[in-house]
């Protein structure tokens, strides 16, 4: 049977909009939903009209994203009030009327976004749709149909106008994952780090994998574990690696200002005990990234990381400088290797190396590369002839640094001489210290530049007001 | 350490190793907790698992609870067999011990269930 596509709202946060496209688009290829834009969505609205044929499939897609705050089946918008009473009066009564059953309550809600009502006016708005024939009874909390109107006054918040650009109403047909957000918070965490990802960026991070249930996914830079929680969430085998003994065993220094020391029973796998995946815990392991300790044909179904910058985290790997060093017999015991710089570039390049041999084809690789944004240029990111980059979204840090969200998908197995394979990339380090620094300089003459013009001014005008 | 992720595990980055498989369990603290059991991930994942090293390693910390030497036929089906092999792949945690590399004999360490396999600066 070929079914009719409908016409669907999808309001989405105002946060982390850059990312937006690149998770629908993730979510759109893993769940085969046939869902698309109507027309070219405008990129600062926060919604979208969209077609699907399907509201289960729909659904689904809503239900796993990060950004999509809800979705609604629509039933009319216009430019103004008049013409939506207008379109929803010859909005077909057949559509309408599965929803208004005697035996299924109600409730319509009122939302504006960027301006402010009252209740009572409010109250005024909703009573306008008084002509709709719903025979149920309300209900406000848990209702069995929720009828939506929206008022859409651009996203100035300073300077709305009078009347809105676009006016919405239609049936609420499901939420995203925001409540999951609040749940996952680090707040209520039990064991963190200093460089711990919030959970929506991790969530983020696991949809843009593809994570799907019984997949096995790997962490090889762990840190306290937040991508894992993520991935695990979203039915995840979840495993991960790290160079840091003290971070895994939690014997760091205590990353929540109130807390003194950490407790005895911190850990990532505590973290899966608090939200209830410990079944798809699988390991961490105390390793060298530099030194892969995987089975040749291990694979993995995705790699979802933030490697160190080098910034907040130290970049090491194991080894010396020194020439000819032997750890002596008596010290083996208690030995703790030395360090030495492992370089952003080698990072990337072990990493990208190391996704090409061990996800398996089709798995994805997420990871953060940090970048100044003056000298970024896409030739400069890291890649693989076997990676093909399928998205790569930009996160401001400040004026002149960015994160960039890189999204790989493997698309052949490497030959034996792309298995290490060198890439260059820039060391964005060495600039963003030396910009920081003068910046910071910079910033402070001119702040007491000013003040002291100001007051030089100050001086005169009461000079000129004496005379 | 789970023995599935043990089944993962080389110590071939080692200088003058070669194949560093598999490596050995010295165990001095085995947990045995119940995790949910998922069929499909088991079935999916028994295909990936080197059987043998599986069997000889449960075999050496006393965890084999009846698992087959050999993957039985449509094992995708067989209930039974998929517990057995989620029990050994996913219940039994070596808390403390050690893994050894069979070639140099360098022992590595697990502690509170975390094996540690950082090498020293003069092994790399």
């Amino acid at each position: 049977m070929n079914k009719i596509a409908r016409k669907y709202l999808v309001w989405f946060a105002q946060e982390h909009t850059e990312f937006r496209s690149a998770e629908i688009d993730s979510l759109r290829a893993m769940l085969k939903t046939d869902m698309k834009p109507c027309d070219n969505p405008d990129t600062n609205a926060p919604y979208w009209i969209v077609e699907s044929a399907s509201e289960t499939d729909l659904k689904r897609l809503v239900n796993r994203s990060v950004s999509i705050r809800s979705c609604f089946e629509l039933w009319a918008h216009a430019k103004n009030i008049d013409d939506l009473h207008q379109k929803l009066r010859n909005y077909p009564r057949h559509l309408m009327e599965p929803y208004f059953q005697k035996d299924l309550s109600f409730k319509i809600q009122v939302e504006t976004f960027c301006k402010h009502l009252t209740q009572k006016e409010k109250v005024n708005k909703l009573e306008t749709f008084s002509y709709l024939p719903i025979k149920g009874p309300v209900k406000l909390t848990d209702p069995d149909v929720c009828l939506q109107y929206i008022e859409y006054y651009g996203t100035n918040a300073n300077d709305p106008p009078e009347f809105p650009y676009f006016v919405f109403f239609g049936r609420w047909v499901a939420g995203g994952l925001r409540n999951l957000m609040k749940k996952l918070s680090l707040k209520t965490r039990k064991f963190i780090g200093n460089t711990s990802m919030d959970p929506q960026l991790s969530l983020l991070m696991a949809n843009q994998a593809q994570v799907r249930s019984g997949d096995m996914v790997l962490d090889p830079f762990v840190g306290s574990g937040s991508l894992l929680v993520a991935a695990a969430e979203f039915g995840g085998y979840v495993i991960g690696g790290d160079i840091d003994y003290l971070m895994l065993h939690a014997r760091t220094r205590p990353s929540r200002i109130t807390q003194k020391e950490r407790s005895a029973d911190e850990s990532i796998k505590a973290n899966m005990d608090q939200y209830n995946l410990q079944h798809r815990y699988l390991d961490v392991l105390i390793n060298d990234f530099a030194l892969s300790f995987w089975r040749d044909n291990v694979e993995f179904d995705s790699i979802i990381t933030d490697p160190p910058y080098g910034i907040r985290e130290a970049t090491e790997r194991v080894g010396t400088n020194k020439e000819n060093f032997k750890v002596s017999e008596e010290h083996l015991s208690s030995h703790i290797p030395a360090k030495i710089e492992y370089g952003i570039s080698n990072i990337y390049k072990d990493l990208l190396n190391f996704s090409a041999k061990h996800l398996r084809l089709g798995g994805r690789l997420v990871c953060w590369f940090p970048v100044f944004r003056e000298d970024y240029k896409e030739e400069g990111l890291p890649g693989h002839p076997c990676l093909d980059l399928v998205a790569n979204c930009e996160q401001v840090l400040s004026k002149v640094t960015s994160r960039r969200l890189l999204t790989f998908e493997k698309i052949r197995q490497p030959e034996a001489s792309e298995l290490n394979l060198e890439c260059n990339i820039t060391d964005f380090r060495e600039k963003y210290f030396i910009v920081r620094e003068e910046t910071r300089k910079e910033r402070r003459t001119r702040e007491a530049r000013v003040r002291k013009e100001n007051w030089i001014k100050s001086g005169k005008n009461k000079d000129n007001l004496i005379k | 350490m789970k023995l599935l992720t043990h089944n993962m595990l080389t110590s071939k980055c080692m200088k003058a190793v070669t194949v560093g498989y598999p490596l050995a369990i010295n165990a001095s603290d085995v947990r045995v907790s119940e995790v949910d059991f998922n069929p499909d991930f088991i079935a999916k994942i028994i295909p990936k698992v080197d059987w043998a090293v599986l069997w000889n390693a449960a075999e050496s910390i006393g965890q084999l609870e009846g698992l087959p030497k050999e993957i039985v036929e449509n094992y995708e089906n067989d209930q039974d067999f998929l517990k057995k092999a989620h029990h050994v792949l996913l219940e039994v945690d070596v808390i403390n011990g050690e893994l050894i590399c069979p070639e140099t004999g360098r022992k590595f360490p697990i502690n509170n269930g975390i094996p540690n396999l950082l090498l020293n600066e003069d092994e790399v």
